[in-house]
């Protein structure tokens, strides 16, 4: 068995872009270079051909109307647009947003910069599952809620919260439902008719696309949903978003969204999935005291989110260096805070410090997963027999007893 | 987190990585840190008669700079005299180690855990 190492198992942070993407971007970068805003030449109308193309991929992936895509640099952009662009639009209606502690920064820091503004808004908790609460939704709802903004897919653990049921609740409060679906798309069917969402948030390089390139879905009928824009300019995107638009950005991004849909029907995400259950598998049959943070059942694919007690997040993924993942342990983050995901699941701090985020690809091979398995294996043990906490578990102590000194 | 070779090496080679026997009257245990705030160290020395540390082992949970401040502190007491163990400070480890700044406090409690180990078995000597 060989393989190359490092392994990539970090397919939440970004993913490679497909060959076949790359491929279909490099005549835009080159020969058909036009600026799709030129209407006067044939330059012009090559561009604006790949840009409509592309914008077909993309609403294809989700079951939306191709004029309802509007371009961005990422996601990130794409919840800032969606959250503060709707709030800023609706301000005489209300100024009041649902959302949930364990959505993504960029979600809950538009949120805050609103706040700031004089704006209020309702942060769902979450269940030991990493769900938020229907019933605590409903309760959330006032008179001046413009807007509910909850993930599909959660980027550390996974967890697909109930969007359908949501977009439900909000169209018969007449209230817009954003979703920012960045990791659930191309993993999970997701249909905008289907989830009665109102906007959605997309990233590119989530999908095994360019990165620099993402999209707002923004419904046009029942109901029409506008935005004030956060760029002036030339009044691209049907004024919601100016600037010139990165026509080789996005025939990669259209290119990627027609992959990502196949692989939901193809067998890819099957592929993904089991190779998923595999690792999982793997490690429980091996080694004890693991805890699968975030739900099992309401899960994305290619999501596993383990925390190993006993053993430290970054030391393991030292120790595990041929494997690429990342940590919700304190010692990996700025903050020095251990992941507000699983705090605010009600993780134990002592394991939100163990946890070990892996994310499977399209390009994952069974041999990398069988490798990874011996490897983290290998590595547990050998830190679990470096670990006082390990020995004292082992003696029977109940660490919970111990007073231990804060620093 | 980029780190310096010799934490590198502390993390892939552990000096003197195991445990003491508790109950040896010449045997210090000291633990501190907290599994919440994400280290835990424990370092054991035994000490002769005269003062001397003749041996030291430890367990860490922790991350790699903890791991490593702790490997290092067990090699640069063996041998030495309990004061100039107790005289070992967190800078001299941080400098050892080249720690980055957000990682002092992995070498200021691997100065704390000598001290520890070195104050249980001052204790133990006094009550026998």
């Amino acid at each position: 068995m060989s393989v190359k190492t490092p392994i990539y198992l970090d397919n939440h942070a970004t993913t490679p872009c497909d060959p076949a993407v790359a491929k279909a971007m490099w005549p835009y970068l080159t020969e058909s270079f036009g600026n799709a805003a030129s209407r006067s030449h044939a330059f012009g109308w090559a561009a604006r051909e790949a840009i409509e193309i592309g914008r077909e991929q993309i609403a294809d992936l989700l079951g939306g109307d191709a004029k309802e895509i509007v371009f961005t640099s990422g996601a990130t952009e794409s919840d800032n647009l969606a959250i503060k662009g709707v709030a800023k639009f609706y301000e005489n209606k209300g100024k009041h947003i649902i959302t949930a502690t364990t959505e993504h920064k960029a979600v809950l820091d538009s949120c805050h910069a609103l706040e700031a503004e004089g704006w209020e808004v309702t942060y769902l908790g979450v269940d030991s599952e990493g769900l938020i609460s229907l019933d605590e939704l409903d309760a959330a709802f006032r008179d001046d809620t413009v807007l509910v903004s909850i993930m599909a897919g959660n980027n550390e653990i996974g967890v697909i919260q109930p969007i359908a049921e949501i977009g439900t609740r909000c169209r018969a409060r007449k209230v817009l439902f954003h979703c920012d679906a960045v990791q659930a798309l191309g993993r999970i069917p997701f249909d905008v008719t289907e989830m009665k969402v109102d906007l959605v948030s997309i990233s590119a390089h989530k999908m095994y696309g360019p990165k620099g390139i993402g999209a707002l879905w923004v419904r046009r009928g029942r109901p029409r949903v506008r935005l004030s824009p956060l760029i002036d300019g030339g009044g691209h995107e049907r004024g919601m978003r100016s600037g010139t638009l990165p026509v080789h950005q996005i025939v990669g991004f259209g290119k990627a969204a027609e992959l990502a849909k196949a692989d939901l029907t193809n067998g890819g995400i099957d592929r993904v999935r089991m190779l998923r259950d595999r690792l999982w598998a793997g490690l429980k049959d091996q080694l004890d005291e693991l805890f699968l943070n975030g739900s099992e059942e309401h899960r994305l694919p290619n999501n596993l989110n383990v925390s190993f007690a006993y053993v430290e997040g970054e030391a393991m993924m030292m120790g595990i260096k041929d494997i690429a993942c990342s940590s919700g342990s304190a010692c990996t983050s700025a903050s020095l805070e251990p992941s507000y995901v699983l705090r605010a699941m009600g993780v134990d701090v002592e394991l939100a410090h163990t946890s070990i985020r892996f994310g499977i690809g399209r390009f994952t091979t069974e041999e990398e997963i069988d490798f990874a398995l011996k490897l983290i294996v290998e590595k547990v043990n050998w830190l679990r027999a470096m670990s006082p906490l390990y020995e004292m578990a082992q003696e029977g102590i109940d660490l919970k007893s111990i007073q231990w000194s804060a620093h | 987190m980029a780190y310096s070779d010799k934490v590198i090496d502390h993390l892939e080679n552990p000096r003197n990585m195991g445990s003491l026997d508790r109950n040896d009257p010449n045997v210090g245990t000291g633990m501190v840190g907290a599994p919440a705030c994400g280290d835990v160290m424990k370092l054991q020395l035994r000490i002769n008669d005269n003062g001397i540390i003749e041996d030291a082992k430890f367990k860490t949970f922790g991350c790699g700079s903890a791991i490593a401040s702790s490997s290092l502190i067990t090699t640069m007491v063996k041998g030495q005299k309990i004061e100039d163990a107790l005289a070992i400070s967190n800078s001299d480890i941080a400098k050892e180690l080249s720690l980055p700044p957000v990682k002092i406090h992995c070498s200021v409690l691997a100065e704390d855990a000598i001290k520890a180990a070195i104050h249980d078995f001052q204790n133990k000597k006094q009550s026998s």
